[in-house]
């Protein structure tokens, strides 16, 4: 039987088939599958034909797509759910075993929701709530910059909306191919990445500006395996009043969809999502990606919020991945209920889409609300004032069965458990440990030159220019901005305050590094995480919260899910050490294109309470003779730093974390923090010491001369490794000599090492270990590299 | 409705779907004691007159998304539908203040700059920066207002204020073919209000970043020929309390205010003194 025969037209008069599943082998069920662009496998078309089989009838279109977005990668994680075998035995689902289990395991009394909701939620004070969610959309920037970008910032800005929290500040994290990038060598499909970086950025700023949400953190890294497949992480950060947070919806309520209309953008984006790239995504794959309309979300946020402070709605969910037909199914099934939807209820942007299409249609800026019969009159008035579209669709009912109708017609009828029990897919992973060998270089005598390379390198150099076109000062509330000092330095995080008579703060900061990546995905989460809760610590955060978003490769190849795993591992590992739960997360696999897989990278988001922002910490360096001490142990940990890939070297050895030692030496910082002991706060990162010392002196006038002698450290007698190594969990502070003792006092037994004193010359000059200068330079050149990055070809 | 007190001075901050700068702008002014309220334009048209408030101000915002060229569509909306009301609130004296997108609507509705009274169509505009993109940065400005303005009463000659800009079209230019002659009636009527300067409050002389959009003669702020009307692009919103400040975490002690008050405690002084 051709694939054509078993779809038959059903006789009504809007398009409407039935496929013919119930004599189906399983290579024409994949067929069937692959044709409707499910994304179904083997075992879920199977499983799928045995329903129909036994309902005695035939599946709708309508039916197909909805299972097929509703069991997809993007709305079911089935990666992050499935078992894994692997050489130590199977791993019953990731997100229970290790990242919720941390979370659960340290049973944190702030976390109010966590791994359940749109957006992870913890406790802020007096009964208001903090909701945070980060979101991937890589695949849609790829094909289309601008737009992908701007909805991945649209989309994750519902998520706290749809916890009824007011979005009150934005991250975004960014991963583009090298901007020199020869374009002879792009195959067929691929954009150049500084095409790509102008439109992501364009996004990005577009959206968070018109809705006037300061987009206050984030990092834009560089890396050959982003050239096919761009990375985009979009944040959002939301804040929820004393008792706002309702989750009620009934048998009897109403179901209102909101916000924009639906049309034809962004068709089949999760399935689209949730496959690789190929050199045809260009074509095949456009209308999977949506049209931003700013304006909309911000008056459908205005409305929405109304709604809530008037305690008119029982509960409310985004409309993101699989559009309707993933949020209502979710709204009753998580209600225990069921719902009836008629779709021509539904606005449209053209008039001649299939039911199908208006139901997995992911238009942008469109919520679902439940309310309560008696109240919808009023929330439509809401609406309308706003001059919001509200329109009921549907009622949730007390039948567990979700009942789609097109003009009078039934063309869907699905059990809502049949709906949200997906087969469990069966992966398998392997991981076998890779040896890098490490390199010989030689020490150079002077290393003046190697450190500014370093600060004007791609991954370490001012991205001033692009981050100047957010708007990070909206809502007046940002008390930590991403710049600082005179010379616009680069702060470790962001503080927010959020609430007009309270001193406290909300710190937002991040970790991320592809170069780890490369060697060992378990100690590249780690230092992630140690990254992005020592830049949480360094600006004054405490009482810290984490997110993690994964970037990997077809996790159906043993091979990428075996990295998957060790990261896994590692998330598990150190939320318990530093016990930070994880709140959210969002994973994006098959990020696969012609050029080969990503580079596994994980972005770890962290967000802290700050418990007084007039006690926050900046990074530039703010007296004369004023102290400078590290903080932290200097290891010989070259492996993927930054000052190996200037070298176009990688090593074996990249930095580890100390569990226990970190922990305690966060602790300290903190307190040294309330304590008002620290002038200055800097973390180290990419470049080591020497570029965390160059950037907290030319961010502001002061000079210093440095003495690497005194730096605290294990096997290193080398100048270039104790200055540009990046071991973790390490700080650079300025604290003034009325308090020293008092400082040294409180760091106790923590490592720390004087190593230098502030002055009033334009210079930086950092004596080696024999006592002779390695670096001497002004103020002015130090900032003269960091701020030259070329930002197109 | 009467005001909650009889000494508290209304304020209406309007808004439109994309103003998104109404709450720190009303904040702000209760801050000072104003009875500011936030109202959408649909309920100044349906329900409230706008001859209840005492002051109107136009807050900042992608009004209508900017989709034609900024301000142009709020500014039509009205002058279509509140137009009248708007006249008689400025014959009464009453004081209108535009910041950022609000100074963009106020341009457009022909109120600034004003020269020869209310204009049916702009006289001028604010076009797109120089740098060609949006930008969010500190600036200094200086006070020139020689006493003409309203909002800026609280201030001396010279003052230099520190704010942020956040637009992308904030580039403050005249008709070519009288540009200078209506930039002599501008200084000559003490219209010029704040302008773009360096740190020391030397002049920007147009040059990037000290004057962020290009405009003419570092014009970042103007007033009408009365006074009671001003528009400008920073944001004194930002700058009110002085844990916004960029640099406060270097101060020695952090200051409760910043420069941006001044803009407000001046506009609630007018009434004071009226």
């Amino acid at each position: 039987m051709s694939l054509k025969g078993r779809y038959k037209e059903a006789n009504t008069h809007f398009p409407l088939f039935k496929i013919q599943l119930s004599d189906a082998d399983e290579g024409a069920l994949l067929a069937i599958s692959n044709e409707m662009g499910l994304g179904l496998n083997r075992e879920e078309m199977t499983h799928v034909k045995t329903y129909f089989v036994k309902k005695s009838r035939d599946p709708t279109d309508v039916e197909l797509q909805t299972l097929g977005q509703t069991w997809s990668e993007h709305c079911y994680h089935k990666t992050f759910k499935g078992d894994i075998t692997t050489d130590k035995g199977i791993i019953h689902g990731l997100l229970k075993s290790y990242i919720a289990k941390a979370t659960r395991e340290l049973d944190h009394p702030w976390c109010y929701s966590v791994f359940e909701d749109n957006a992870g939620i913890i406790e802020f004070e007096r009964g208001f709530l903090i909701a945070s969610k980060v979101e991937t959309h890589n695949h849609p920037s790829a094909i289309e910059p601008f737009g992908g970008a701007a909805t991945g910032t649209g989309g994750v800005i519902r998520d706290p909306l749809g916890v009824w929290a007011e979005p009150i500040a934005c991250t975004d994290v960014l991963g583009f191919g090298p901007l020199d990038y020869d374009v002879s060598k792009l195959p067929r499909g691929i954009k150049h990445p500084s095409y790509i970086l102008r439109g992501v950025v364009a996004g990005i700023g577009t959206y968070g500006n018109n809705m006037g949400i300061p987009t206050v953190n984030g990092a834009i890294i560089f890396d050959d395996s982003y050239v096919g497949n761009v990375v985009v992480y979009c944040g959002c950060i939301g804040i929820i009043p004393p008792g706002k947070y309702v989750k009620d919806t009934r048998e009897g309520d109403i179901a209102l969809l909101v916000g924009g209309r639906t049309g034809r953008d962004g068709i089949h984006g999760v399935t689209f999502a949730s496959a690789e790239l190929t050199q045809e995504s260009e074509e095949t794959s456009r209308s999977a990606v949506q049209i931003p309309n700013p304006i909309e979300e911000e008056r459908m946020k205005r409305a929405i919020l109304s709604t809530r402070n008037q305690e008119l709605g029982s509960g409310i969910t985004d409309l993101g991945g699989g559009g309707l037909s993933s949020a209502i199914g979710e709204m009753a099934y998580r209600s225990g209920c069921g719902v009836e939807v008629d779709l021509e209820k539904i606005p449209l942007k053209a008039t001649d889409l299939a039911p199908w299409e208006i139901y997995i249609s992911e238009s942008q800026e469109r919520m679902l609300l439940s309310v309560r019969k008696e109240n919808l009159d009023e929330v439509l008035s809401i609406f309308k004032t706003e001059d919001v579209l509200a329109n009921p669709i549907g009622v949730f009912t007390s039948e567990k069965r979700l009942k789609v109708r097109y003009q009078g017609y039934t063309v869907a009828d699905l059990d809502m458990d049949f709906l949200f029990s997906p087969p469990k897919i069966r992966y398998k992973a392997e991981w076998r440990r890779k040896t890098f060998p490490e390199p010989e270089l030689k020490e150079p005598k002077d290393l003046t030159s190697h450190l500014k390379k370093l600060l004007s390198s791609p991954n370490i150099a001012s991205k001033e220019s692009v981050v100047r076109t957010y708007d990070h000062e909206v809502k007046g509330n940002t008390v930590l901005k991403p710049f600082q000092g005179k010379y616009a330095g680069p702060n470790d995080g962001a503080v927010i305050k959020p609430l007009d008579d309270s001193w406290r703060g909300v710190a937002i900061s991040c970790g991320i590094n592809s170069e780890y990546g490369k060697i060992d995905p378990y100690w590249m989460a780690a230092s992630s995480i140690d990254e992005a809760i020592r830049n949480n610590i360094a600006v004054g955060g405490q009482r810290i919260a984490l997110l993690d978003n994964f970037t990997w490769g077809n996790p159906d190849k043993p091979d990428r899910l075996g990295d998957l795993v060790q990261a896994v591992k590692a998330c598990y590992d150190f939320a318990k050490a530093f016990e930070t739960p994880f709140i959210s997360g969002k994973d994006s696999l098959f990020n696969e294109s012609p050029l080969g897989p990503i580079t596994p990278t994980l972005l770890i988001t962290a967000v802290g309470i700050v418990p007084d922002i007039r006690k926050v910490v900046s990074m530039e360096v703010k007296r004369k003779n004023s102290l400078l001490y590290l903080i932290g142990v200097t290891r010989n940990e070259m492996g993927g730093s930054a000052y190996y890939l200037n070298e176009k070297l990688s090593g074996g050895h990249l930095p580890k974390v100390d569990g226990p030692l970190a922990k305690k030496t966060f602790n300290r910082v903190s307190k040294a923090i309330d304590n008002s002991l620290l002038l200055a706060c800097h973390d180290l990162s990419e470049g080591g010491l020497g570029v965390a010392a160059a950037e907290m002196m030319f961010s502001g006038e002061w000079g210093a001369t440095l003495d690497l002698a005194a730096v605290t450290r294990e096997n290193l007698e080398r100048n270039d490794l104790i200055l540009f190594s990046e071991s973790n969990s390490r700080f650079l502070v300025e604290v003034t000599p009325r308090r020293r003792k008092e400082f040294e006092k409180l760091m106790g037994d923590i490592p720390i090492s004087l190593i230098g004193r502030v002055n009033s010359k334009d210079e930086f000059i950092v004596k080696g270990i024999n006592g002779t200068p390695v670096v001497t330079t002004s103020l002015k050149s130090l900032r003269e590299a960091w701020k030259n990055l070329k930002w197109s070809r | 409705m009467v005001s909650m007190s009889k000494n508290r001075v209304k304020v209406c901050v309007l808004r439109v779907g994309g103003t998104n700068c109404d709450a720190e702008t009303k904040r702000s002014l209760v801050e000072l004691g104003a009875d500011a309220e936030v109202v959408h334009m649909n309920q100044i048209v349906e329900k409230k007159k706008l001859e209840e408030y005492d002051a109107l101000v136009i807050p900042g915002g992608f009004s209508y998304g900017d989709y034609v060229r900024a301000g142009v569509i709020w500014a039509k909306e009205i002058l279509g539908k509140i137009g009248p009301n708007l006249k008689t609130f400025l014959e009464e004296e009453k004081p209108v203040l535009g910041i950022c997108n609000g100074f963009q609507v106020l341009v457009e509705t022909g109120l600034l700059p004003g020269i020869e009274g209310i204009s049916p169509f702009p006289t001028a505009t604010l076009a797109t920066n120089f740098s060609a993109k949006y930008e969010c940065r500190w600036i200094y400005l200086r006070h020139e207002n020689r006493g003409r303005c309203i909002f800026t009463q609280d201030l001396t000659k010279d003052q230099v204020l520190y704010m942020p800009v956040a637009h992308g079209e904030g580039c403050f230019a005249l008709p070519k073919e009288n540009e200078k002659k209506l930039l002599d009636r501008l200084i000559e009527n003490d219209q010029i209000v704040l302008r773009y300067c360096n740190r020391d409050g030397s002049p920007a002389e147009g040059r990037y970043p000290e004057n962020p959009n290009g405009s003419i003669y570092d014009i970042a702020g103007i007033c009408d020929p009365t006074g009671i009307v001003f528009g400008l692009m920073p944001h004194p919103e930002r700058a009110f309390y002085g844990w916004q400040l960029p640099d406060w975490t270097s101060l020695k002690e952090l200051p409760v205010y910043a420069d941006g008050k001044q803009i407000f405690k001046s506009m609630l002084n007018y009434f004071k003194n009226r």
